[in-house]
């Protein structure tokens, strides 16, 4: 009746998961009770869950991906203290069976439910209004993606309650993973939270390359995308293309593992560098996937606090893509050591180095925005100089690992650790933070606070780097990764540095906590009434913070790269229409939600073995999204009087600002002549 | 601020300073002890210095820039509409470029000189060791000899040693550091390394592939002795009254929990490696490497991985 | 209520491009979706290109193939896809009962080529050579079978639209759907062309 699952799949006997558990489920039962109080259940139900607004989409995302940074951060204390005290003869406090879940639960975590979300969420936010659009090419299938990513993350969630996570690594290699090898439920809640959530990502590939290439306004000619436009589009063209390899490995092993198949297995003709060389298919496109958005935030940062255009803009374009081509050659380079012929190794080193040239070329382009600037300090950009600064090391230890002989050393050892932390968190997380900070009041109406904001943030710094250089010193010294305990003494002090640079990122977390408490009592004095808080050049900053429903009253009309800036300076940027128009927008749906959910139990009855709940989720599923298909009214009509009221209230707030020319603005720099 | 960020940098810098300089005899691969792991180091600091051409301008700039344009200092230039110039971009596209280039070019040579499939020319005769990656322990046949071990090589100094790997479980990654290059051990597949130590000593071996639970403890110790040292050792190991048959290779062949005590085995059942790899893969040759060719079941009878 | 400044310098605004082409916008989405799908299939290809000769001592594919079966099955799918390209010539015509025979033939013929599939797999299962004999037959029950998990789907889909054909007419949603089921048919169509020539032809010869 309920396959493998009965009351003995909950870990009684340990106190750091049933600690973990307890304090998930008295914060949830807290947050639910908190919801009913307020009366806000038809609140939250109506505007937020079965909403189809991009911008609320944007933000459901984000605040999936802030939660999951702290479960996959608690791992990462977690490894930092076992290492800190597993020394010598020391088993430390995780016994391997729990660091090998913790370890996999991070990497696994923090790629598909931390990054990829929290990437995705700006999008939403952004990509829409920087193209002059009112909303994405497909509504409901955000949603949709929306919910197959959250349902996936909970069954990561869920695995600390019942059962136990992947104690095989985040990218699970076969064999490792079959069924032979690792025979509980741990590799099977890994499988089904992976293909779910790549399933969402595969629709929002799908969704934003027709939302850029379809929905752009009138006049917004590629060569005048801003650069996280062009960013979003390289990556999601990325997604489109690896994403499928992701779910065929992964319904390989799946295949192996329920059906006995041998794809992967070390019998009967099975082959596990298949999975190997599939899984860094998907692999490797995916860190650029992670990364290019990021590269694309930097873009628009950097631009706007220098108060300049950004400095070769073409060459960001063909680097971009030219990136987004070398990211599919170069898989290869994650298993150097599996004995190809030394052609063939070679072959992806130099492909991997080739690589190097386009990012290079990026980081001068940031440099040389900057440079005849007028540069204002704030968070988003003490994020970006940051970036620039730690990526540039950490780029080159990749450089270094992608000569096949450098690699015969390095590869597996924590010098691969540092380096790969070393490219995605600056490479990739401060370029969601900063993100974060400068679109913050574009969609939630208020700035966060600067001063809370800059302590976090040397807190991540400093923390990044005592946390991480030690292990390039470990790396040198010969420790592979993934140790539960070991004998070497001379590492020990290495991972005592290393432990106390995450407690100092542990402050920044901590201080970030705080400065979005103090910010939402401060949100009067913070609040943004222009909707153009940082002088912005892109059209996202042309619309109220937050953006009404319908984002653009009137579909502006572009004639320029950096379209609002443009604007700004004809001085039409705040010119009222003659007249508004109706505006047809897409109803609510609970669909997504109903999907999302019964994908979630699907998911669970697979993992368990519960095969008729599993098959009743399914059709559910089926059922769902026919029903879906049976409605022919999905859009509603918000008349002209209403936009003109809502637009009535936006130029009132406005104010003398609508009428004043940026460049008469205190805190503006003066603008000489083009020289 | 800037400041705050500087000494931050200072710092690290002159961290990693002192430990790559002064704490030389642990930090295992800038000590190596053989001509493969030789050439790695250089490759490494060659990589290092070359990286430094485009990591020096970068924080020059990085520092230079923010500080120069800062908005409060109106005195510096202010162009806002610059935003092309064919030089900068000419230079920044063909530096990197001239860079990867040259690294390229020493990556292409030292990957041909440094494939661990090529044996390593010596005057002398290369001992052979065939290598199984067991749950959680590494076993070592000395085919020549007869005799094998468990997680203890010992092996005579400035002579080759031609490793023959395979695995009897998971994929597992064979490696000691100060001798340079790993190589992965899988089921069924057969990969090569060719090593040598030229200076006598124990040197730490390690799993570097992550395979479950027993991985942290999958440690083992090469000895690097002289050529009478080993013989003696050989005869040591033939004293042992434990013999490798079949019946005590399964025993052995289970997983362990801890780290599993070096054992000797005065003799070995013939052929055991070639057993080991058959278990999986009945129509195997030798298969020359993995992946190549697609099908590995197909090129029965030739051996082709014993390349001279 | 114009209270602003109505600045002479350049238009703002667009007028009018308030209603998308959403049935150009959906089609273009499902191309996209097609290319996904057909990495997919690429990467069963590759991986049947590179387990496809690992027989493990178990059966190959020139004793499992009965070609002049397949042919049959073949044609099943080939026939019902110049049906559908003859309902789609109905549909721009606004022939709605001439649709509904229509996608009730290309129905009934892809559920053939189903019933076949499943026919043949069930006698090789039934005799023992399913797919965990090798890795041979894991990667060939498992590309075909995703194929005709594709065409199973497609039948659904098409039931769904002929239900909605009848009820709702031929509106433009509707016309959308069946012409974006047309394109997932034909594409269907080309990956079993690539099944036929790569697994089976190559299989026997």
């Amino acid at each position: 009746m309920f396959g493998k699952l009965s009351l003995s799949a909950i870990p009684y006997d340990n106190p750091i998961t049933m600690g973990a558990v307890g304090g998930a489920v008295v914060l949830g039962l807290v947050i639910l009770g908190l919801i009913t109080y307020y009366r806000k259940w038809t609140y939250l139900y109506k505007e937020w869950l079965t909403s189809l607004d991009h911008k609320k989409i944007g933000i459901m995302y984000i605040i999936l991906a802030l939660v999951m940074l702290l479960r996959g951060f608690a791992d990462a204390i977690l490894m930092r203290s076992q290492q800190a005290v597993a020394a010598g003869g020391s088993l430390g406090f995780l016994p391997p069976d729990h660091f090998d879940q913790i370890f996999s639960a991070h990497g696994s975590i923090m790629i598909v439910f931390m990054a990829m979300p929290f990437m995705v969420g700006l999008m939403n936010v952004v990509v829409p209004q920087q193209i002059g659009a009112r909303d994405v090419a497909f509504p409901f299938m955000n949603s949709l993606s929306l919910w197959l990513t959250t349902a996936a993350a909970l069954l990561v969630m869920v695995s600390l309650g019942f059962g136990e996570f992947s104690k095989a690594g985040w990218s699970g290699y076969a064999p490792l993973t079959e069924q032979q090898y690792s025979p509980g439920v741990g590799v099977d809640y890994w499988i089904w939270a992976f293909q779910i959530a790549g399933i969402g990502s595969t629709m929002t590939g799908i969704n934003f390359l027709v939302t850029v290439l379809k929905m752009r306004a009138p006049g917004m000619k590629p060569m005048r995308l801003p650069l996280f436009v062009w960013t979003t589009f390289f990556t999601m063209l990325l997604v489109v293309w690896a994403f499928p390899v992701l779910t065929v490995d992964l319904a390989l092993l799946t295949l192996d593992r329920y059906l006995g198949m041998h794809f992967f297995t070390n019998t009967l003709g099975g082959n596990m560098m298949m999975y190997v060389n599939l899984f860094w298919t998907w692999g490797h496109p995916e860190v650029y996937i992670l990364i290019l958005p990021a590269f694309g935030i930097f873009s628009e940062i950097v631009a706007t606090f220098s108060g300049k255009r950004l400095f070769g803009y073409t060459s960001m374009v063909y680097a971009t893509s030219v990136i987004t081509i070398l990211s599919f050659s170069v898989w290869l380079h994650h298993f150097f050591t599996m004995g190809a012929s030394p052609n063939v190794n070679i072959f992806f080193g130099i492909a991997t180095m080739l690589i190097a040239v386009p990012t290079g070329v990026k980081i001068f382009n940031w440099l040389f925005t900057m440079y005849r600037g007028r540069i204002r300090f704030t968070t988003p950009m003490y994020w970006t100089l940051a970036f620039i600064v730690t990526f540039a090391v950490g780029g080159s230890s990749g450089v270094m690992m992608s000569i096949p002989p450098a690699d015969y050393v390095l590869h597996n050892s924590l010098f691969l650790i540092a380096h790969f932390h070393n490219v995605l968190i600056p490479g990739s997380l401060f370029g969601f933070f900063a993100g974060f900070y400068y679109w913050f009041p574009k969609a939630i109406g208020f700035r966060l606070n600067e001063d809370w904001g800059k302590r976090a943030f040397w807190c991540w710094l400093i923390g990044f780097y005592l946390a991480f250089a030690p292990l390039y010193v470990l790396g040198f010294m010969g420790m592979p990764r993934r140790m539960a305990h070991y004998a070497n003494p001379t590492w020990h002090p290495y991972l005592l540095i290393a432990a106390f640079g995450a407690a100092v990122i542990l402050l920044g977390i901590v201080f970030q906590g705080i400065q979005l408490l103090v910010s939402i009592k401060e949100r009067r004095a913070l609040r943004d009434p222009t909707g153009d808080p940082w002088d912005g050049r892109t059209l996202e900053w042309m619309t109220s913070s937050p953006p009404a429903v319908y984002n653009f009253p009137k579909i502006p009309i572009v004639d320029e790269l950096d379209a609002f800036m443009d604007m700004k300076e004809k001085g039409v940027a705040y010119r009222r229409p003659d007249q508004y128009n109706d505006i047809e927008m897409p109803k609510n749906s609970p669909h997504g939600l109903i999907i999302g959910a019964l994908a979630f139990v699907f998911g669970f009855a697979m993992i368990w073995y519960v095969w008729w709940l599993a098959i009743l989720a399914a059709l559910g599923m089926l059922s769902t999204v026919i029903a879906r298909s049976m409605d022919d009214d999905i859009h509603y009509i918000i008349p002209a009087a209403e936009v003109e009221r809502i637009e009535n209230e936006r130029y009132r707030e406005l104010g003398p600002i609508a009428k004043r020319h940026p460049t008469d603005e205190q805190t503006i720099p003066e603008r000489v002549p083009e020289m | 601020m800037k400041r705050k960020k500087y000494s931050v940098f200072v710092g690290l810098c002159s961290l990693c300073a002192v430990t790559l300089l002064g704490g030389c005899s642990t930090i295992l691969l800038f000590n190596p002890k053989g001509p493969i792991g030789e050439s790695e180091r250089f490759v490494i600091i060659a990589a290092i210095v070359l990286m430094l051409i485009v990591i020096i301008p970068v924080f020059i700039m990085a520092f230079w820039f923010p500080l120069t344009y800062r908005a409060s200092n109106t005195k510096s230039t202010y162009m806002p509409k610059w935003s092309h110039s064919t030089k900068i971009d000419f230079l920044m596209w063909a530096v990197p470029f001239a860079i990867v280039a040259v690294l390229a070019i020493l990556a292409w040579t030292r990957t041909h000189s440094l494939d661990p499939y090529k044996p390593i020319p010596s005057v002398h005769k290369p001992i052979n060791i065939e290598v199984v990656c067991l749950d959680w322990k590494w076993l070592f046949i000395y085919p020549d000899q007869n005799i094998a071990t468990v997680n203890q090589i010992t092996f005579p100094v400035n002579v080759p040693v031609s490793f023959k790997i395979t695995s009897d479980t998971v994929m597992a990654s064979f490696f000691i550091p100060q001798l340079g290059s790993q190589i992965y051990a899988m089921a069924g597949m057969q990969t090569r390394l060719h090593l040598l130590a030229d200076k006598p000593g124990t040197y730490a071996g390690q799993n570097q592939q992550f395979t479950g639970r027993g991985f942290a403890d999958m440690h083992f110790q090469a000895n690097a002795v002289s050529r009478e040292e080993f013989q003696s050792w050989v005869e040591k190991v033939r004293q042992s009254p434990e013999k490798l048959d079949l019946d005590r290779y399964r025993k052995l062949a289970k997983p362990n929990v801890g780290y599993h005590p070096v054992t000797y085995f005065s003799s070995v059942k013939p052929d055991l490696f070639e057993y080991i790899l058959r278990k999986f893969n009945p129509t195997l040759g030798q298969n020359p490497r993995p992946m190549s060719g697609g099908n590995v079941s197909t090129q029965a009878g030739t051996d082709v991985s014993e390349e001279n | 209520m114009m209270t602003t400044n109505a600045s002479t310098i350049g238009i703002a605004y667009s007028e009018e491009v308030e209603h998308p082409d959403t049935v150009a916008i959906q089609t273009f989405g499902f191309w996209i979706y097609l290319m996904s799908d057909l990495i997919l299939f690429a990467t069963l290809f590759a991986t049947f290109a590179v387990l496809g000769g690992n027989y493990a001592g178990g059966p190959t594919g020139k004793e499992l193939f009965d070609l002049p079966y397949l042919l049959g099955e073949t044609l099943f799918l080939l026939f019902s896809s110049v049906a559908y390209g003859l309902v789609m010539l109905a549909m721009h015509d606004g022939k709605k009962n001439c649709v509904l025979i229509g996608l009730a033939v290309v129905f009934l013929l892809g559920f053939g080529f189903v019933s076949m599939e499943i026919n043949e797999f069930h006698g090789m299962i039934a005799a023992g050579h399913g797919p965990d004999r090798s890795a041979f037959l894991s990667s060939f029950f498992t590309l075909v079978g995703t194929h005709g998990i594709h065409v199973t789907f497609g039948l659904i889909w098409m039931a769904v639209v002929i239900w909605q054909v009848a009820v709702k007419g031929l509106t433009t949603p509707v016309q959308s759907r069946l012409m974006r089921l047309s394109m997932f048919w034909h594409f269907l169509d080309i990956i079993w062309i690539g099944i036929f020539s790569i697994v089976y032809l190559t299989g026997v010869v």
